[in-house]
C-alpha cells in the first residue's frame, strides 16, 4: 500500500489507468495541498475551480437493488456505479475498460435501460434497480443471450462480453419499444429487427478481438427466437 | 477525482439557490460529460447538486402549437417521441446521430447543450488551453487541428461545439428556459445561448453562475423536408467532422445550420436566401470569413458537398 504522499503524486496516472479508482476510494487519505504540475504553473484558475477545494473524502449513504437484492451502502461520493458493483459488492462480471464511456465494457441495465456504469455515481441511484451480467442468468441456467454468445462464439478474450450481452439484451428491448436509430429509414414507422440496426445500436460496445460478426449472429439468433 | 460533497435538489429554484450558496458547485444530471472531465480533474467541483429528481422529464405541447421539452428528458426519449419524429424530424435525426445507445439513455436535453468541447488539447492537461486554464495559451492553434473550428474562432480558441442536437435546435429556433436562485426565469434564444470564444473561451454559454436550465421549447412545426447529415471518421459513435441540419420547403426556401465547424452551431440566416440557388451559393455565405488551418481546410469543401447532398436528399 503506498504512502499518502506517493498516492497523491501518482494519482493522475492511476486514474488514467484501468483499475485504481476503487483502491483510491477504498483507502481514506488526506491529500496534501495541491502541488503545481506540468501545465498548471502560475495561471489563474478557471471559474469552475473552487478557491478552497474539499480535500477529504466525503461519505454518503445510498440504497439500491442489484439483481433483485437490496444493498445499503455508505460510499465515498466519488464512487461510480461500476466501482460500487465491482469493489464493494464484489460483482466483478461487469468490466472496467476505458472508464470514460467509450468502450461499453461496463454496460449494465438500470431501471430497464442500458447505461455505462463508469459514467454515473453510485449515490445517484437511490432506490434504483440494477441488473448486471450475474443477474441475467447463471451457469446452470443461462439467459438466452448468454447461450447464444456461447453457441455463436461471440467473443475471443471475453473481456467485453458481459457489457456486450447486457447491451444486446436492452438493445432488443429498445427496438421492441419502437425507439428509432440512426439507420432507421422511416422515422415514423416502427424500427425493424435487422442486422444493420444491431450494428448501429451496438456501436457503444467495442470488441478489440473483433468478434463483431459472431456477436451479430448471436443477437440475430435471440431476436428470431423472441419474434 | 477530487472529493466533493453531494446533495439532491427537490425543486428547480432550490437547485439554483443551492448552486448560489456553494461556490464551485455544479449541477449533475446525466453526468456523461461532467464525470468524464472530473476523472481527468479538468472539472473539479467541490459540490454536486443532483437535479435528476426535479421532474423536468416530460415533453408537452405549448399553447402556440410547439413543444416544451423538460431539461431532464433523455436523448433517447426525445428522439423516440412520436411528435418529434413526425414534426421535428431533424431533431430526432440529430439526436440519433450522436453518441452511443448507452450514453443517449443517460444524457439529458439540457446537459447535451452544456457539454464541453472535445478538443484534444482541452482534454490533455499537459498542454496549455485557454478554455481549461484561462490565459495559458492555445496548443490547438498551430497544433493538429483536423477536428477543430474553421470559422468563428479567435486567437484564444479554435474548439468546436460537439453537440449534434444543438445544431438541430438552432435550425428549429429553439428557446432555452432557465431559473435563477431568486426564482427569476428567463428565455434565451438558442442563437444567443452558445458564445463564440473571443478572449474568454472558458465562458461557453449565456448562463449566469447558478442559473439552471428548466426546459427547451420548440416553436410550432415548420414542415418541409427535414434532414440531418453527419460526416465522421466512423459510421457510428464519432464526433462530426461536418454536419448539416436543414429544413427545406417545396419552393426550395429553407434553413440550414452546420455542426463541427465552429464553437457553436453555425447558422447565418442571410445565407439562407440563397437556398433556391443551391449549395455553392449557400456555403459561400455560410462560410464567408472562414479561417481554416492546414489540417482542417478540407472542412470548407466537405461542408459545401455535404450541403449539396442534403439539398438533393430534401428534393427527392
Amino acid at each position: 500500500m503506498p504512502q499518502s504522499g506517493d498516492l497523491d503524486m501518482t494519482r493522475r496516472g492511476l486514474l488514467l489507468g484501468t483499475a485504481a479508482t476503487a483502491a483510491l476510494t477504498a483507502a481514506p487519505f488526506r491529500a496534501p495541498a495541491r502541488a503545481a504540475t506540468v501545465g498548471e504553473t502560475a495561471m489563474p484558475p478557471p471559474a469552475t475551480r473552487p478557491a478552497t477545494p474539499v480535500l477529504t473524502p466525503v461519505l454518503s449513504k445510498v440504497a439500491f437493488t442489484v439483481n433483485g437484492q437490496r444493498h445499503d451502502l455508505e460510499l465515498d461520493t466519488r464512487t461510480t456505479l461500476l466501482d460500487a458493483l465491482r469493489e464493494h459488492l464484489h460483482l466483478t462480471g461487469t468490466k472496467k475498460g476505458c472508464d470514460h464511456g467509450q468502450c461499453g465494457a461496463c454496460t449494465v441495465i438500470v431501471d430497464g435501460q442500458r447505461i455505462n456504469a463508469c459514467l454515473t455515481l453510485a449515490v445517484m441511484h437511490e432506490g434504483g434497480s440494477v441488473t448486471t451480467i450475474e443477474g441475467l442468468g447463471t451457469p446452470a441456467k443461462l439467459h438466452p443471450m448468454q447461450a447464444a454468445f456461447v453457441a455463436h462464439d461471440g467473443y475471443q478474450c471475453g473481456y467485453c462480453t458481459p457489457g456486450q450481452i447486457c447491451s444486446a439484451v436492452a438493445m432488443l428491448d429498445e427496438i421492441k419499444a419502437g425507439v428509432p436509430s440512426h439507420v432507421t429509414a422511416d422515422l415514423t414507422a416502427r424500427p425493424q429487427a435487422t442486422v444493420d440496426e444491431y450494428r448501429e445500436r451496438m456501436s457503444g460496445n467495442i470488441c478489440r478481438c473483433g468478434a463483431y460478426s459472431n456477436i451479430v449472429d448471436a443477437i440475430s439468433d435471440v431476436a428470431r427466437r423472441e419474434a | 477525482m477530487k472529493p466533493f460533497t453531494y446533495e439532491r435538489a427537490d425543486s428547480p429554484a432550490a437547485a439554483a439557490a443551492a448552486a448560489e450558496r456553494q461556490p464551485g458547485a455544479r449541477f449533475i444530471a446525466g453526468g456523461t460529460n461532467l464525470l468524464d472531465l472530473m476523472k481527468l480533474e479538468i472539472e473539479t467541483p467541490a459540490h454536486l447538486i443532483d437535479v435528476n429528481g426535479l421532474k423536468l422529464d416530460s415533453v408537452e405541447p405549448t399553447p402556440d402549437g410547439g413543444l416544451r421539452i423538460g431539461a431532464l428528458v433523455r436523448n433517447t426519449a426525445l428522439a423516440a417521441d412520436p411528435r418529434v419524429r413526425r414534426d421535428y424530424g431533424v431533431l430526432s435525426r440529430a439526436l440519433l446521430a450522436g453518441a452511443s445507445g448507452q450514453l443517449r439513455n443517460k444524457a439529458t436535453t439540457a446537459g447535451n447543450l452544456l457539454q464541453r468541447t472535445r478538443c484534444p488539447y482541452f482534454y490533455d492537461t499537459n498542454q496549455p488551453c485557454n478554455k481549461r486554464q484561462p490565459g495559458s495559451g492555445c496548443a490547438a492553434i498551430g497544433g493538429y487541428s483536423r477536428q477543430l473550428a474553421v470559422i468563428g474562432g479567435s486567437d484564444a480558441c479554435i474548439a468546436t461545439h460537439p453537440s449534434d442536437m444543438a445544431v438541430a435546435m438552432r435550425v428549429l429556433d429553439a428557446t432555452v428556459e432557465t431559473v435563477r436562485a431568486d426564482g427569476a426565469t428567463r428565455r434565451i434564444p438558442i442563437a444567443e445561448f452558445h458564445r463564440l470564444p473571443g478572449d474568454t473561451p472558458h465562458i461557453e454559454t449565456a448562463l449566469m453562475p447558478g442559473e439552471l436550465i428548466t426546459a427547451v421549447t420548440l416553436p410550432k412545426p415548420v414542415g418541409g423536408a427535414q434532414v440531418y447529415r453527419k460526416v465522421r471518421d466512423r459510421a457510428s459513435y464519432a464526433f462530426a467532422l461536418v454536419s448539416v441540419a436543414a429544413v427545406v420547403q417545396r419552393d426550395g426556401s429553407g434553413r440550414v445550420a452546420l455542426g463541427g465547424v465552429a464553437h457553436k452551431p453555425w447558422r447565418v440566416e442571410a445565407a439562407e436566401a440563397e437556398m433556391p440557388r443551391g449549395a455553392k451559393a449557400v456555403a459561400a455565405g455560410l462560410l464567408a470569413g472562414a479561417k481554416p488551418a492546414h489540417d482542417n481546410a478540407f472542412k470548407l469543401t466537405l461542408a459545401e458537398r455535404t450541403l449539396a447532398a442534403v439539398l438533393a436528399e430534401a428534393r427527392s
